[in-house]
């Protein structure tokens, strides 16, 4: 079958195996902008998980924080920095102990819904990932909480 | 300790400490001066009973206070941002006690100002003063905390009272008997944090089933508004009257408590009987806040 080709890039990020359809929250979530080039593959066949996304982001090379935060939207994804068309690095999403100022709390009367602050959350559990408001200590399925972006 | 917003935060060690403390403040054998210090009380939503018991406990201790009223968008309207509110009260006053409909708005305000908070309640969130106090009043009835078989009795979903004072109690190997009409249960959260610490708990749908094997009984409010149909309420709320007939059997040290105000969950005939405690559990909160407010200005040496 012919498959539809995303080039290499020589310099930068490439996020594989990003659940389908979860691509473009991923892109969205580490901020891609206007200045670098960035390909995504949306949809594309993988002998692995079935269907998958693809983000590759020339010129950018990804923090852990930024990888870590991946995790909370496509635990799968793996994560590959590149250098001179090389691999240099392999980097697993990790779940992160606190996120801070990513996600939005669901509870209308939390203090970060009425004044402008940074959210905080602690993570309390991986399997289901839940986390806990650091203001209104309210606990969540990471599925129930709004993304900020 | 700088502030005092949630339950949360305490050791066991620490909760403890507070309990001596406010033993020693209420035997006189500590004395306090808190002469020129001024706690600031901001209180964005009315409670009057709370308020009360602060300025009380503060005047012991000869210190003075200011208070400000309103809802916490007041300032807002103005233009001004509720940290510049805080800031600006924190240049008056030693310390912040606030109560508040938002939750989370302490925890918020003790990271804008040098000046120690203290949390009188956000929202549904936490009420850590009401739960030390509970405490206390369970620690001198009981002569301890440990092993404790309590009874909470009421509107054990939406009562943060209830709460906090069961994940506070979490520390001392208690045995809960929980209390409540089968939708005004404790949330599964609460009873899946109990299971997980090996507390053992059972849930009972009458307030005297199994009354005599309790050391404490706590109970809170049924609020009618809870309730879609009143004739609900109606058919309902009798399983959660205290009566004084249904005393004769309970256990010597056996206390009745309750946060008040109350409506008529516990029959007037109650008051009497060496088993009431729910007044003198107020007069405990004013010594609870006195030691509060003492350790964070830094007057208990
Ligand atoms: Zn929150």
């Amino acid at each position: 079958m012919k498959q539809l080709k995303v080039d290499a890039i020589k310099k930068g990020t490439v996020i594989d195996h990003i659940p389908a359809g979860k691509g473009m929250q991923v892109a969205d979530l580490i901020n891609i902008s206007g200045e670098n080039i960035v390909m995504i593959g949306i949809s594309l066949h993988s002998k692995k998980v079935g269907k998958k996304d693809i983000i590759k982001i020339e010129n950018r090379e990804l923090s852990q924080e930024e990888i870590n935060s991946i995790a909370l939207i496509a635990p799968s994804a793996t994560i590959t920095i590149i250098k001179d068309f090389d691999v240099i690095r392999k980097a697993k999403a990790e779940i992160p102990e606190s996120i801070e100022g990513l996600i939005l709390c669901p509870n209308p009367k939390c203090i970060t819904n009425s004044e402008i602050i940074k959210t905080k959350f602690k993570v309390t559990d991986e399997k289901p990932l839940q986390v806990r408001c650091h203001y209104c200590e309210k606990k969540y399925l990471v599925e129930e909480v709004k993304i900020k972006i | 300790m700088k502030n005092l917003i949630s339950m949360r935060d305490l050791s066991k060690k620490e909760i403890l400490y507070f309990m001596e403390i406010a033993e020693k403040i209420e035997k006189g054998e500590l004395n306090l001066n808190m002469d020129k210090k001024l706690a600031a009380l901001l209180f964005f939503e009315p409670s009057t009973r709370t308020h009360f018991s602060f300025a009380t406990a503060m005047k012991k201790i000869g210190g003075q206070t200011i208070t400000m009223r309103g809802t916490s968008s007041s300032s807002v309207k103005k233009g001004e941002t509720f940290a510049d509110t805080l800031q600006t009260i924190a240049q008056y006053a030693e310390i912040i006690i606030m109560r508040s409909p938002i939750e989370g708005a302490a925890r918020y305000a003790s990271e804008v100002v040098d000046i120690p908070v203290v949390n009188a309640g956000d929202g549904a969130n936490q009420h850590p003063t009401q739960a030390l106090l509970d405490l206390y009043s369970i620690i001198k009835t009981q002569g301890t905390l440990e092993n404790l078989t309590i009874g909470v009795a009421g509107d054990l979903r939406f009562g943060r009272t209830v709460h906090s004072l069961v994940q506070a109690l979490s520390e001392f190997t208690p045995r809960f008997k929980f209390i409540s009409p089968s939708f005004l249960k404790m949330p599964t959260y609460i009873l899946d944090d109990l299971l997980e610490k090996n507390i053992k708990f059972e849930e009972l749908a009458e307030i005297d089933e199994k009354i005599d094997e309790l050391d404490i009984l706590y109970v809170t409010r049924i609020q009618k508004e809870r309730f879609a149909d009143p004739e609900d309420y109606e058919k309902v709320k009798g399983s959660y009257i205290l009566e004084k007939s249904m005393l004769s059997n309970v256990k010597e040290n056996f206390k009745v408590m309750h946060p008040l105000p109350r409506v008529d969950e516990i029959s007037t005939d109650v008051d009497d009987t060496e088993f009431a405690y729910y007044f003198p559990q107020a007069k405990n909160g004013v010594y609870m806040r006195q030691a509060i407010i003492s350790i964070l200005l830094g007057g208990v040496k």
